[in-house]
């Protein structure tokens, strides 16, 4: 069994709509969202929710009003700004590390877990899928994302299953690095912009200081072919794989629309793009 | 004022309507806090006059001091900290997980034995400069490091009242999201007409609705995709205060670094009155 994840560092270059396209081309596999906090796989996979779960996670402090004498003392500890002047806890800024309910002397502040967000275990057309979805401006997104990896591993380790097809999140932060650990391939999707270059320079830097192997697609290549090139120079030097290249396609959003995939949608030529991409990675498997 | 510029779903052109937005008004700080990925670079092109290292503080385990009573493993909650007991002869042991350390401080000040002391451990760089009359800040997250609202935060220590503040968020709607937007008089949810586009928006809105944080949208690459994101807004009372069409040519532009009030001069004006709307909705 292959893990692989589709990164992008920049935002909006097209990982969930290639995500889509390998779920609808991968025989025997679990998909698994891990954008938790902008998950937009589901809307192309439309789920049928088979298992619903609580995310718990996290702590945030709250204090009694009763034993409260107003010392101050907790308001001088927090580092995170999280207690107002009139003893109120702001549950937003709050990070839950407890220092305020290990110094207050009246031990009025209490710790409580919080509800983080939730996880789903779900049935689509093309087989199962594991998402979440992150509480609204909630933390530990990083947490989440390995709690979902972990149980589309269980579930592809249990159905025998080929591959755990990961659509990841943007950035470099801890629900990328999250979603990186024990991967076999990260496909890395850029377009042909300075940003999409900069940026997926960025994410191929975290992939390899975590030691996983990086293919890279350039999707809209034909939006810039100069600076698609650019991209490729850079890949040349850098040793990195370039599996494909994608054209811009206006159905794309007409695909998402109609909440198909672009393989299911109509014969294009990103279509082709796609598949042959889709072989690229079946080739790697079979070559181990 | 401070206005932020946010979205939810990523490329949907944050960046784009930050950084002219920004050049079509008048006495402008520019801070881009997307310090994952930044880019506002990219388009202001700033001369950097000054570079501040961003550290956290972390424990520091004072060995002559320490008796391995693993109060400050059991007090630390982000697991960041593990003692071995001492067995006999065979002295004890106290590991840090620095990456894991939220810099609360909470083990340094309850240790019983006074044997932690905190220090400073790299996680990015601050960069300070300007560009024309425009004051330019960003932040730039250290390759491996997991947490960028410090970082986030001290990109804001910057923050100059006298100024209009613009502030380029990251995509998302999680902590360096809120890192980043809170405290702002104002947000721009840039947005697209599409499914993906929608579905993001509407977790951005819960944020800014958390947050208690007015906000208006940009709806970008307005021909595309379908009808939904203007009923949505519609329906919720969110006022659109810009519409900018797709067309090759601003892809384009934006694929060089090159700006959109360049290629199209006329969006100054239409970047100016959206702030002439901003401002008036806050007074």
């Amino acid at each position: 069994m292959k893990q692989i994840v589709i990164i992008s560092g920049k935002g909006g270059t097209g990982k969930t709509v290639i995500t889509g396209a390998f779920a609808a081309l991968a025989k025997n596999k679990v998909m698994a969202d891990c954008d938790v906090d902008a998950a937009d796989l589901h809307l192309l996979l439309q789920p049928e929710i088979k298992e619903r779960h609580d995310f718990r996670s996290g702590l945030s402090a709250s204090i009694n009003k009763k034993f409260c004498q107003q010392c101050g003392k907790c308001i001088a500890a927090c580092r995170f700004n999280a207690i107002s002047d009139n003893f109120v806890i702001d549950h937003i800024a709050c990070e839950g590390c407890g220092f305020c309910s290990h110094i207050c002397p009246a031990g009025a502040i209490k710790m409580e877990v919080s509800l983080a967000g939730e996880w789903f275990i779900s049935e689509t057309r093309f087989g199962p899928l594991v998402h979440a979805k992150l509480g609204i401006a909630e933390e530990n997104s990083g947490k989440l994302v390995s709690l979902v990896r972990k149980q589309a591993k269980e579930l592809a380790e249990k159905n025998n299953c080929d591959w755990v097809i990961i659509d990841g999140a943007p950035g470099i932060g801890c629900p990328v690095i999250a979603s990186l650990s024990g991967i076999d391939c990260a496909v890395v999707v850029t377009e042909p912009t300075l940003s999409g270059l900069h940026d997926a320079a960025r994410v191929v830097e975290v992939a390899r200081y975590f030691s996983v192997p990086v293919k890279l697609v350039i999707n809209k290549y034909d939006l810039n072919e100069a600076m698609s090139e650019k991209i490729g120079a850079y890949c040349v030097k850098n040793s990195i794989d370039v599996i494909g290249k994608v054209g811009f396609d206006a159905s794309v959003v007409q695909a998402m629309v109609e909440a198909k995939t672009i393989i299911e949608y109509k014969d294009t030529q990103i279509k082709n793009e796609i598949v042959s991409i889709w072989q690229a990675l079946e080739d790697m498997k079979k070559r181990g | 004022m401070i206005i932020s510029v946010a979205s939810g779903k990523g490329g949907t052109g944050k960046t784009t309507v930050a950084v002219n937005l920004a050049l079509s008004i008048d006495n402008v700080q520019f801070l881009d806090c997307d310090v994952e990925e930044p880019n506002a670079h990219i388009f202001l092109k700033p001369q950097i006059k000054k570079q501040i290292k961003a550290f956290i503080p972390v424990p520091k385990i004072d060995e002559s001091k320490c008796n391995y009573c693993g109060k400050c493993a059991t007090i630390c909650v982000y697991n960041a900290i593990a003692v071995l007991p001492g067995q006999g002869e065979k002295k004890g042991n106290t590991l840090i997980f620095e990456q894991l350390c939220h810099g609360c401080g909470a083990c340094s000040v309850l240790c019983p034995q006074n044997a932690i002391k905190e220090v400073n451990r790299e996680i990015g760089v601050v960069e300070l400069g300007n560009c024309a009359t425009m004051e330019f800040v960003h932040g730039r997250l250290t390759i491996g490091e997991a947490m960028s609202p410090p970082l986030i935060r001290q990109v804001k220590e910057h923050i100059n009242h006298e100024k209009t503040v613009i502030i380029d968020a990251p995509p998302g709607t999680s902590c360096p999201v809120v890192a980043s937007v809170k405290e702002s008089d104002f947000c721009l949810l840039v947005t697209e007409p599409t499914p993906f586009g929608l579905n993001d928006l509407i977790l951005a809105v819960e944020v800014l609705r958390k947050l208690k944080i007015p906000f208006g949208v940009v709806i970008n690459r307005s021909d595309l995709g379908n009808d939904k994101t203007d009923h949505y807004c519609k329906q919720e009372n969110i006022p659109v205060l810009m519409r900018i069409p797709f067309k090759k040519e601003i892809a384009v532009a934006y694929s060089q670094g090159e700006l959109l009030i360049s290629v199209f001069p006329e969006y100054k004006e239409k970047f100016a009155a959206v702030y002439r709307q901003i401002a008036g909705k806050i007074k």
